[in-house]
């Protein structure tokens, strides 16, 4: 799955991929910055509905796009945050200007495997 | 009878989308110890971290090979990945959160942090203009 790109008024909003990892997240960072650079946007919402992995590339892309908004409170927003997307961004430090909405039905992370 | 011991090695080279392979083939190679799915995605993620460091840092984008030997010793997985790229001048000063060399490029400088917290042990051996390997073991179903 490609991540989606979205704009509702000045809010960004992207669908991130299954699995966010390094060249998923320069694709993100790319196509974002080329976004930011013709419209307008004071917030950011990630999806992370369809995401079963992300490593600290992730992150970073959440860092970027925190700097690239001007580092302003509630500028952020994280939307259905499985347990474990939780534990990283909470062990990053990124929650702390991330506004999370947790994943509403927890047990379709059964059967994800490898 | 499960045997108690396995081995695996997997050399790629250091193309992102290696990344991806390298992870699957570490958890595919736990997957007889039967790990809870929080314990596969914590060696993925360790995994991943390691093949993206050799990736960014240790060749800086050049195409060379990345080394990966898996070995399962009763429950615990090791997992080696080596490079033979630049490495790393002060070990100790890399493996600081949020140290990083490539803000620039949005990388967040949790690699090392994120291994340590997934895996039980991370020990990183280094040599500057040879190259650098980083150890990592895991109990499965500690």
């Amino acid at each position: 799955m490609k991540p989606v790109f979205e704009t509702t008024g000045t809010c960004l909003n992207i669908k991130l991929p299954e699995e966010l990892d390094h060249p998923a997240s320069e694709l993100i960072r790319r196509e974002s910055d080329r976004i930011m650079g013709k419209i307008y946007i004071r917030t950011i919402c990630f999806d992370f509905g369809e995401t079963v992995f992300m490593d600290s590339s992730g992150v970073g892309l959440i860092m970027g796009r925190y700097r690239a908004l001007g580092m302003r409170s509630g500028c952020m927003k994280a939307c259905h945050v499985s347990g474990y997307i939780e534990k990283l961004l909470r062990l990053s430090g990124v929650s702390r200007f991330l506004e999370l909405e947790r994943e509403t039905n927890e047990t379709c992370l059964e059967g994800r495997g490898i | 009878m499960m045997e108690n011991s396995n081995e695996m090695m997997l050399i790629f080279d250091s193309r992102a989308e290696n990344e991806g392979l390298a992870r699957i083939a570490a958890a595919a190679f736990c997957t007889h110890l039967n790990p809870t799915l929080e314990e596969v995605s914590d060696l993925k993620t360790a995994v991943s971290e390691a093949v993206t460091n050799c990736i960014i840092h240790g060749y800086q984008g050049e195409v060379c090979k990345i080394r990966m030997r898996c070995t399962r010793k009763d429950r615990t997985i090791y997992v080696d990945i080596e490079d033979d790229g630049v490495g790393i001048p002060d070990v100790e000063k890399a493996m600081e959160p949020l140290y990083t060399t490539r803000a620039d490029q949005d990388r967040s400088g949790m690699g090392f942090t994120f291994m340590e917290a997934f895996m039980d042990e991370v020990k990183v051996t280094s040599s500057v203009g040879k190259g650098t390997c980083v150890h990592m073991s895991k109990k499965i179903g500690n």
